[in-house]
């Protein structure tokens, strides 16, 4: 698997827009640190973030770290880049991963053989310093 | 107790251009065409039309009204479930003539999906949407997934968000490339019969199906439909009316628009595997009062082959699993069990959403199809779209 290229002559990848309260999820990224809201009502976690719960309606939460580990719930090898940022890249993949904490994350695999990818398989997340985050094994 | 909508209206008539790739002209000129085919095929005249259903934004409804001709409407509204929308309408539609509101509404859609949208413009110049991050008025449903979560991620489109999907499902049941290729080969068989069909005069083999480039696992470029320009629109009216059309009225039994939830991202789903379609289906066979046994075609959504598959399985037709095993054996062929797309679908015919089956699956019932299934007499379609939103209706004769 490729990981995040270093040519400078690349055509910038998205970075996130990273509006409301996904700025606050992403100004948590930048400190190193995994967070996601937890209902203060019900005590489920959620990821995207949101206003209010899926669950229950209510609208308390708090920002509370996650361990970032977890396993593997989905994943796709992407093998033709659909954005420039990309190309050097394929074949990459994109999972989905479970954490112990019942809340769901999409990330690029690291350092993960598209070959060893299945269900099940215990990932950790791992944020880097420059706030990005990446699916790595454990 | 029988729904209240159940066969009390009618689709009486149906139109469409052609299916190119490079229309060369708008989307609104080629939507009002497909309009001007489907309002002279119902037999009536554009003053008739009083209500317009739209799916999506890709015209204004104000404008279609004045190229079109419809002077005074009465009922006017869109749906936005992505490739679903066109089957949703006509829920919309159905209700607007049964309830009065209106008395002929137009259901159109078209696009310029080949020279305008589609997808692998996206690697020239980068305009995936992700870096902008300005003004929000293009924003669909799905922007904050993926602008915040999907695209600085490298997934930026349903080839990417649908193999997820795939991937869970084929890893727990075994479904293999033999079974998604059986779809992209059905569907180019059946096109072969159809004048219309982008791709008539280009069979397609398991060989060519194999050798195909992936695209993104498990989805090679054969399991993703075609990108075209095109546009199609139908009318529909009550049942009462529909006595004086032209055709053969051919009845909405059955329809329903169902949701995953939460519709706006996948990771929050308490299963993935949660589709739109597994809410609508039962409501549309209710309303009908009828089974999939009964059915004698079915037109199933096919912007990719694995989708087809999850379908299958949302409306009931094997168990959660065994479509692999369903697939198998000429079952969904001509003169099989339950032939599905008999036009060639998005795969082979054009991408029209759900349109272009909603049309075929008309010609059908009034037995003027180019690959017609015999004697048939009910008939269903399903709708997917954005992150899995579902549709289905149920039509007779």
């Amino acid at each position: 698997m490729s990981s995040v290229s270093d040519d400078p002559a690349a055509v910038a990848r998205p970075t996130p827009r990273g509006e409301g309260l996904w700025g606050e999820f992403f100004a948590f990224c930048n400190q190193g640190e995994l967070r996601f809201q937890r209902c203060s009502q019900c005590g489920i976690w959620r990821h995207m973030p949101r206003d209010g719960c899926r669950s229950c309606g209510s609208t308390q939460w708090a920002w509370e770290r996650s361990s970032g580990f977890g396993h593997v719930y989905t994943w796709t090898v992407t093998h033709r880049a659909l954005h420039p940022g990309f190309a050097e890249d394929v074949p990459y993949a994109a999972v989905i991963a479970e954490l112990d904490e019942g809340v769901r994350i999409t990330a690029m695999a690291d350092g993960i053989d598209a070959d060893d990818l299945r269900l099940g398989l215990p990932v950790h997340v791992v944020v880097n310093d420059d706030g990005s985050y990446r699916i790595a094994s454990r | 107790m029988t729904h209240a909508l159940k066969d009390q209206s009618c689709i009486v008539g149906v139109g469409e251009t052609a299916f190119v790739r490079g229309a060369g002209r708008t989307v609104l000129s080629q939507v009002a065409e497909a309009c001007s085919r489907a309002i002279a095929d119902a037999g009536l005249v554009p003053g008739q039309l009083d209500g317009l259903v739209l799916s999506g934004t890709k015209v204004f409804g104000e404008a279609v009204a004045a190229t079109v001709g419809l002077s005074d409407l009465t009922y006017t509204a869109s749906v936005h479930l992505g490739g679903a929308n066109p089957v949703a309408a006509l829920q919309s539609a159905a209700m607007a003539v049964t309830t009065g509101v209106a008395t002929a509404v137009l259901v159109p859609y078209g696009w310029n999906g080949y020279s305008e949208t589609r997808i692998s413009r996206r690697e020239e110049d980068g305009t995936a949407a992700a870096q902008d991050a300005g003004p929000v008025a293009g924003d669909d449903t799905m922007s904050q997934a993926v602008l915040n979560a999907y695209a600085p991620m490298g997934v930026f489109g349903p080839v990417q968000f649908y193999s997820w999907l795939a991937t869970r499902h084929s890893e727990l049941y075994g479904i293999t490339a033999e079974h998604t290729a059986e779809i992209a080969l059905l569907s180019r068989a059946n096109a072969q019969s159809n004048p219309k069909a982008y791709m008539q005069g280009r069979p397609l083999t398991f060989e060519d199906y194999m050798a195909s480039p992936m695209i993104s696992s498990p989805l090679r470029m054969y399991d993703c439909c075609l990108e075209t320009d095109g546009a199609c629109a139908v009318v529909v009216t009550s049942a009462e009316r529909a006595a004086d059309a032209l055709h053969t009225p051919v009845y909405i039994s059955g329809v329903a628009e169902g949701h995953p939830f939460p519709a706006d991202d996948f990771e929050s789903r308490a299963d993935i595997a949660d589709i739109g379609l597994k809410r609508a289906a039962p409501r549309a066979f209710a309303m009908a009062d009828v089974s999939v046994a009964d059915l004698d075609f079915a037109q199933i959504y096919d912007c990719f082959t694995y989708v087809v598959l999850l379908q299958l399985e949302a409306l009931g037709l094997c168990g959660t699993g065994e479509v692999g095993d369903y697939v198998s054996g000429g079952r969904l062929r001509i003169g099989g069990e339950l032939p599905i797309n008999t036009h060639g679908g998005l795969h082979s015919e054009a991408h029209v959403e759900s349109l272009n089956h909603i049309v075929e699956a008309v010609r059908q019932l009034r037995h003027e199809a180019d690959l017609q299934v015999e004697d048939c007499e009910v008939g269903l379609i399903t709708g997917w779209g954005n992150f899995a939103e579902g549709s289905a209706a149920i039509l007779r004769r």
